[in-house]
């Protein structure tokens, strides 16, 4: 299974980004054969979140972790039913062993303010 | 001819001199574009004859003949669109309203459907207009583009511009003759202007400088329009009066024929740079 952990760098020794649609760098960690692949983001202007959330889809992730998500982003992850987790503020290597552990995947983001409803 | 007055920085007096000058010359237009809020109606109390309200296309998926091919999503340069495999999601408040998506879409599943963003009102002759944003829509551009095709053709049209320098601000820009820029002396008064003024310099226009709440010795504003020959067209006093005047809702000019004469005189000035002068500043 796929699983996304929003970076600032493009080493498992980076940090986490605590931003979702205007992360760095995304790490796509693929959990049975422990492959890692960083893509780089660099978002022009708005719908940051929409277009990482279409990413994500695109990349076949099941499950995100990061720091904070906007509403624009969060209705694109629940529509494609990908998994939204809290992570901590620690290196993707640390992280990645938490998430292996389940130590933090009840607890997952909500989005920050819902006021943008898309059309469906 | 088309006057436009705008700051830079908020809160200088762009009503107080949009409405002063529309008051003193004969059959002005006054125009609102401040479209996030309009306060110019509370000054002239205009009797509001028509509503007009304003649309844009925003794109409307037909569920049958799309494919999830995601092409509408890869070309949108707004990220308006996602493509799940569960549907397309459209994200109105991002969507700018080009087109671009019906345009490529292989199965034409996208046509368009009118989404409202606000209304323009005018009185009866026209001689006062305003456009209003609906509260939590973001592009307010099409409403000032619809306000232009009611501006008086021959007569004056004096036009109170949203603050700051961006778009909204451009756009009303685009069609004008010429341009006050209204400041007040102090700091922020002057790093705002420099920022309006490089825009006009960029958009080639022609325009004068109005000091607001001005003071009797001279100030960083004079220096600077001295050091960089910038015209200044006129400095209205820092006063009470005028401030309380202002809260009940009396402009300025209501009580003091001299500004009365100093925005005519003004105006004076302004029909010559337009008419007579070449790019006169910058």
């Amino acid at each position: 299974m796929k699983i996304c952990i929003t970076s600032q760098g493009n080493t498992l020794e980076s940090l986490m980004d605590t931003r979702f649609g205007r992360a760095k760098y995304f790490l796509i960690y693929d959990t049975e054969t422990k492959e890692t692949i960083f893509l780089k983001n660099d978002p022009q202007g708005g719908g940051a979140g929409v277009s990482a959330g279409q990413l994500m889809v695109n990349n076949d992730v099941k499950a995100i972790i990061t720091g904070n998500i906007g509403p624009n982003a969060f209705q694109i992850l629940k529509s494609g039913n990908i998994q939204v987790l809290k992570g901590t503020y620690k290196t993707l290597k640390e992280n990645i062993e938490q998430y292996h552990k389940l130590s933090m995947i009840t607890e997952t983001v909500k989005d920050h303010s819902g006021i943008r409803k898309a059309e469906v | 001819m088309k006057i436009a007055v705008l700051s830079g920085k908020g809160g200088t007096g762009k009503t107080t001199v949009a409405l002063s000058l529309a008051q003193t010359i004969n059959n002005a237009q006054y125009i609102d574009c401040d479209i996030e809020e309009p306060n110019g109606y509370l000054f002239l109390t205009p009797d509001i004859d028509k509503k007009l309200p304003v649309f844009v296309k925003i794109p409307r998926i037909d569920k049958d003949k799309c494919d999830l091919c995601g092409e509408c999503a890869r070309t949108c340069q707004f990220n308006a669109i996602a493509v799940l495999d569960s549907g397309v999601m459209v994200f109105d408040k991002l969507c700018h309203h080009c087109g671009a998506c019906s345009i490529v879409c292989p199965q034409k599943a996208i046509s368009k459907r009118d989404k409202k963003i606000g209304i323009i009102e005018m009185n009866k002759d026209r001689s006062f207009i305003q456009g209003k944003l609906d509260i939590g829509e973001p592009v307010g551009i099409p409403i000032l583009k619809a306000m232009k095709t009611h501006y008086y053709r021959d007569l004056p049209v004096i036009i109170d511009c949203a603050p700051g320098a961006a778009c909204a601000v451009v756009e009303t820009l685009y069609n004008v003759d010429y341009c006050i820029l209204v400041t007040e002396p102090n700091p922020f008064g002057l790093f705002d202007m420099k920022i309006a003024i490089s825009l006009l310099k960029k958009l080639n226009k022609k325009f004068g400088i109005i000091i607001n709440k001005a003071e009797k010795n001279k100030t960083i504003i004079n220096e600077f329009c001295f050091f960089n020959g910038l015209e200044i067209l006129m400095e209205i006093p820092f006063s009470e009066r005028i401030a309380i005047d202002y809260s009940n809702g009396i402009l300025p000019i209501a009580n003091a024929n001299e500004l009365r004469t100093a925005f005519m005189n003004m105006y004076k000035t302004i029909e010559n740079r337009v008419n007579y002068e070449a790019n006169s500043v910058c």
